[in-house]
């Protein structure tokens, strides 16, 4: 598919949460599993709603758990 | 392998189990005779009507048995709901779901031009709803597993 510029930290984020569960994480951002998957396969850039509703899941700003381009 | 990705797998082998079984019943049925007949056009009309009546039915029954197997081998209840992906991957398999059918169409008109009997019409048109509706179900396996 098409190169995704827009990466994020979710995996680490959620390590570091207590070692997190995709489903937790999922269940928190009123979204399935699969997207989680996907989000951190980089298969997949979340709109802008579901960016700000995982980074408010970690407690963080949005620039914490995503970044554009390279990293 | 997630639930999405498991159920489209489901959805392409359980299309291919129903088209092919009744087409296996019902092909032989076809009638004889004259191949414009009236009796020719009412086979296949009632071909395509009951086929998909058919494939609505199994396609309920086989996805409600999928979620219960599920359920039972994994422990994880199914999403209820469809979120962003999921609408996305959704109008990607319809697009493509809707080309080939589209394609089919043409090329079943395209027969009736080029003065080939009404039945491969018929043929055409019930071979591209099966192409259609497999490339609906692999689209979304495709873009599950790779992404959007």
């Amino acid at each position: 598919m098409g190169q995704h510029l827009v990466g994020n930290h979710i995996r680490k984020l959620r390590f570091n949460h207590d070692e997190m569960t995709q489903q937790q994480l999922a269940d928190k951002a009123g979204v399935t599993r699969q997207t989680i998957v996907a989000l951190e396969k980089g298969n997949y850039s979340p709109s802008l709603e579901l960016a700000f509703r995982i980074a408010r899941a970690f407690g963080l700003s949005l620039e914490e758990v995503f970044f554009y381009g390279e990293e | 392998m997630t639930y999405q990705e498991k159920k489209s797998i489901v959805s392409i082998l359980s299309t291919i189990l129903i088209t092919a079984g009744y087409w296996a019943y019902m092909y032989p049925q076809r009638p004889g005779g004259g191949l414009e007949s009236a009796e020719t056009f009412r086979y296949w009309g009632s071909f395509v009507l009951v086929l998909t009546v058919i494939s609505i039915a199994a396609h309920i029954v086989i996805s409600i048995a999928f979620n219960i197997v599920y359920r039972i081998s994994t422990g994880e209840k199914e999403p209820g709901f469809a979120d962003e992906l999921d609408k996305i991957i959704e109008l990607k398999s319809h697009r493509n779901s809707f080309l080939v059918f589209i394609l089919g169409f043409m090329a079943a008109m395209a027969s009736l031009v080029i003065g080939q009997p009404s039945q491969l019409m018929f043929v055409i048109l019930i071979a591209a709803g099966f192409a259609a509706d497999v490339t609906g179900s692999a689209s979304k396996l495709y873009h599950y597993r790779r992404g959007v």
